[in-house]
């Protein structure tokens, strides 16, 4: 028993350096002050840090005005609060909260907004879902055409005793998303059979076709696209047969995703091993099923970096629509600061216009990191 | 064969343009019959312009370009509401007015040679008389725009205004820098941070801007020098008279209604009582003047009903932003807007 205690007593002293190699402090001085250049630079970026973080903390909240109060002569806004914050370096949220509503749901009638409100849950609903796993059968197509259904039911209205409002109207958050889901939704078939075309050996027409489309199109940029479908389609249909300016958009959009996720697919095809095709065949299955069960489940799986990478390109990509004429988020958002008495207060709109774009493109990237760890299990046993 | 299919689909739409004249019946006005069939204005329009077009915090367009939208629509089809307004850029206004997108545009664009020669446009009214002028700082003790030799202007990169300051400054033989930032907003901050002398735009924009600086608008004066011509007003397609007759005339019957004080408050009570010949010509009550235009008698009636005559039309839209009535004033009033007799 004595001796258990010496043994015993002996232990806290050795314990007392482990906190120096193991601990936060050990993280700091390893990462951090391991050389005196290593420690000047980790004080400077300390200091520029904090007192940049304390600046903002100091704008964004604490100088900052939240409302500012209606001018009873004119019945307007009186923005002279937020003037005198700006002046004293405080942020002005005053400016989101009279347009929030504009900024997220554009010129859709004001009292008919609880309907693209809606919309938005339902797309983040159908997000969910269709991340989850435990989702993946047949059953998601039929989720995906009801909602889809349910959103346009919604946006468009004229039945059920909603008033109806044309796609002119529309605007704000629920354009980037209807683009940006439609645009991937319709472009990804496209992109697996443009791969597969390019990939073809049997069938040199196809090929062509195949290639002639991806290199066209990426030739271009998706300004000129979208100016096209804008400005120079119309003026080659007979008169009083245009396409609506959305539609035209989501064409131009989907054309111009599919070729970028063929490319990123036909790398994936590349990328298996050419057994992986013999095998298949020696099975007997037939193309379709080949492709299908054996290479691009493999291949697909490859490449969920760049595909998602694609995706979160094309999400930001869509605010382009601007060009056009497109109530858009982001440029329901410039409209919003273009009213006079907010127009120096853009900054503040723009933090939350990026806060909108960080918290989808954030979660997209947080996904797959999560489905490339899930899938590379099997590969890893 | 793609080629040929091209081919087609253009020659087939210069045909359908082509005959879609010769075929027109009711109103002989095949933009007209449009709208009447359709049941709804589309009006081209900025949704980017403040005191023109631009949609408040409830999403409903606000503006001089809007509301004559509003009153073309009350004109033709009776009821203010039946608008459609479609926004349009800077680039792909005249496309949209072209290939027949929208019936008109009333998108502050600038009533020039080129576009009625060469885009096939025409202009039926000018709503807004503007003009490029600049704005400094006070303290800088300018009192005219050629005092400005070797100043720094703050201009927009590829529009008429940099244009017009760049001849302006060459014509007058003096120097100056222009600082060239796209953005609108941007161009105000580097102007009150003082990175320029002077800010440089439509006139009426810059009092708007100055009128916006609350108690330190005094410290900002507008120069009296106007360096251009801006005339802005509604655009339609060549080769529909009878439309530019409606739009035109919609105008001409604000600033008619202005000038014997008929509102949007008492129309009704004057087309009971009105004596004056023009008035009772305008409001439909004799010489069936609505249709020699193609439409309803009460055309006049329902467009100033609908949104008032010109002097309220400017209260509503431009005097919240402090833009003097100025040249946009009535003729009678030292200004340019002028309507011939209504007869």
């Amino acid at each position: 028993m004595g001796t258990t205690t010496t043994t015993h007593a002996s232990t806290p002293a050795r314990a007392q350096p482990a906190l120096l190699v193991a601990g936060p402090i050990a993280w700091a001085r390893a990462n951090l002050f391991n050389s005196v250049w290593s420690s000047l630079v980790t004080l400077a970026l300390a200091y520029f840090l904090i007192k940049y973080a304390v600046s903002l903390v100091d704008w964004a909240f604490i100088k900052s005005v939240w409302t500012v109060p209606t001018d009873p002569a004119t019945g307007r806004l009186d923005p002279t609060a937020c003037r005198q914050a700006k002046a004293d370096g405080g942020a002005c949220w005053a400016v989101i909260w009279d347009r929030y509503r504009f900024i997220l749901f554009g010129r859709y009638p004001f009292d008919e907004q609880w309907r693209p409100a809606i919309v938005i849950v339902l797309f983040l609903g159908l997000f969910v879902v269709s991340a989850m796993r435990r989702f993946w059968r047949k059953e998601l197509a039929l989720i995906w055409v009801a909602t889809l259904t349910a959103i346009f039911v919604l946006m468009w209205g004229g039945v059920f005793g909603m008033r109806y409002v044309a796609q002119d109207e529309w605007g704000g958050l629920p354009i980037t998303l209807i683009l940006s889901t439609f645009g991937l939704a319709c472009a990804f078939p496209i992109a697996v059979l443009v791969a597969l075309g390019r990939r073809s050996t049997d069938l040199p027409a196809v090929k062509l076709l195949c290639v002639v489309y991806i290199e066209v199109i990426r030739g271009v940029p998706l300004i000129s696209l979208l100016f096209m479908a804008s400005v120079m389609f119309p003026l080659f249909m007979p008169e009083g047969l245009n396409p609506d300016k959305l539609l035209r958009a989501q064409v131009a959009i989907i054309l111009f995703a599919a070729v970028y996720l063929a490319e990123v697919i036909r790398g994936g095809l590349q990328a298996l091993p050419k057994g992986q095709y013999e095998a298949a065949d020696a099975l007997g299955l037939s193309y379709w099923r080949k492709m299908g069960l054996v290479i691009l489940p493999q291949a697909l799986r490859l490449v969920i970096p760049p595909l998602v990478n694609t995706f979160i390109g094309f999400f930001k990509d869509t605010s382009l629509v601007l060009i056009i004429g497109i109530f858009d988020l982001l440029t329901s958002g410039k409209i919003a600061v273009t009213e006079p008495i907010w127009q120096a207060f853009s900054t503040e709109v723009y933090i939350m216009l990026g806060l909108i774009y960080f918290c989808f493109c954030f979660s997209m990237a947080r996904y797959s990191r999560g489905l490339e760890r899930e899938f590379s299990k099997s590969v890893r046993r | 064969m793609m080629r040929m299919t091209v081919g087609a689909l253009v020659a087939g739409a210069f045909l359908t343009v082509a005959t879609a004249g010769a075929y027109a019946q009711g109103s002989g006005s095949a933009t007209i019959d449009a709208i009447q069939r359709r049941g709804e204005v589309n009006c081209g329009v900025g949704g980017n312009a403040p005191m023109f077009s631009l949609p408040d915090a409830q999403g409903v367009m606000r503006g001089l370009d809007a509301d004559f939208c509003r009153s073309l629509a009350a004109a033709i089809l009776g009821d203010p509401r039946k608008v459609k307004f479609i926004p349009t850029t800077a680039q792909n206004r005249f496309t949209a007015l072209q290939s027949g997108e929208v019936d008109l545009l009333y998108r502050t664009t600038t009533w020039t040679l080129g576009r009625e020669g060469n885009l096939g446009g025409q202009f039926a009214s000018v709503n807004f008389y503007d003009g490029t002028g600049f704005l400094v700082k006070k303290s800088l003790g300018v009192k005219s725009a050629k005092e400005m030799d070797g100043a720094s202007v703050c201009v927009a990169p590829g529009t008429s205004t940099e244009l017009a300051v760049a001849d302006f400054f060459r014509t007058n033989k003096m120097k100056f820098t222009p600082i060239i930032i796209a953005d609108q907003n941007e161009i105000q901050n580097a102007y009150l941070a003082g990175r320029c002398d002077a800010y440089s735009t439509d006139a009426s924009s810059l009092a708007g801007f100055r009128f916006q600086q609350g108690d330190k608008r005094e410290d900002h004066i507008l120069l009296p020098d106007i360096i251009s011509k801006e005339p802005l007003g509604a655009m339609v397609r060549k080769g529909d008279g009878k439309f530019f007759d409606i739009v035109r005339w919609t105008y001409f019957a604000h600033l008619i209604a202005e000038e014997h004080g008929i509102t949007q408050a008492n129309v009704d009570e004057v087309a009971r009582t009105a004596t004056l010949p023009e008035v009772r010509r305008m409001l439909g009550l004799e010489g069936d003047m609505g249709k020699a235009l193609g439409v309803d008698n009460k055309w006049a009636h329902n467009a100033i009903k609908a949104v008032g005559n010109f002097a309220e039309l400017w209260e509503r839209n431009v005097t919240p932003y402090g833009v003097p009535r100025g040249i946009n004033a009535l003729w009678n009033a030292g200004g340019l807007h002028y309507a011939p007799p209504l007869r």
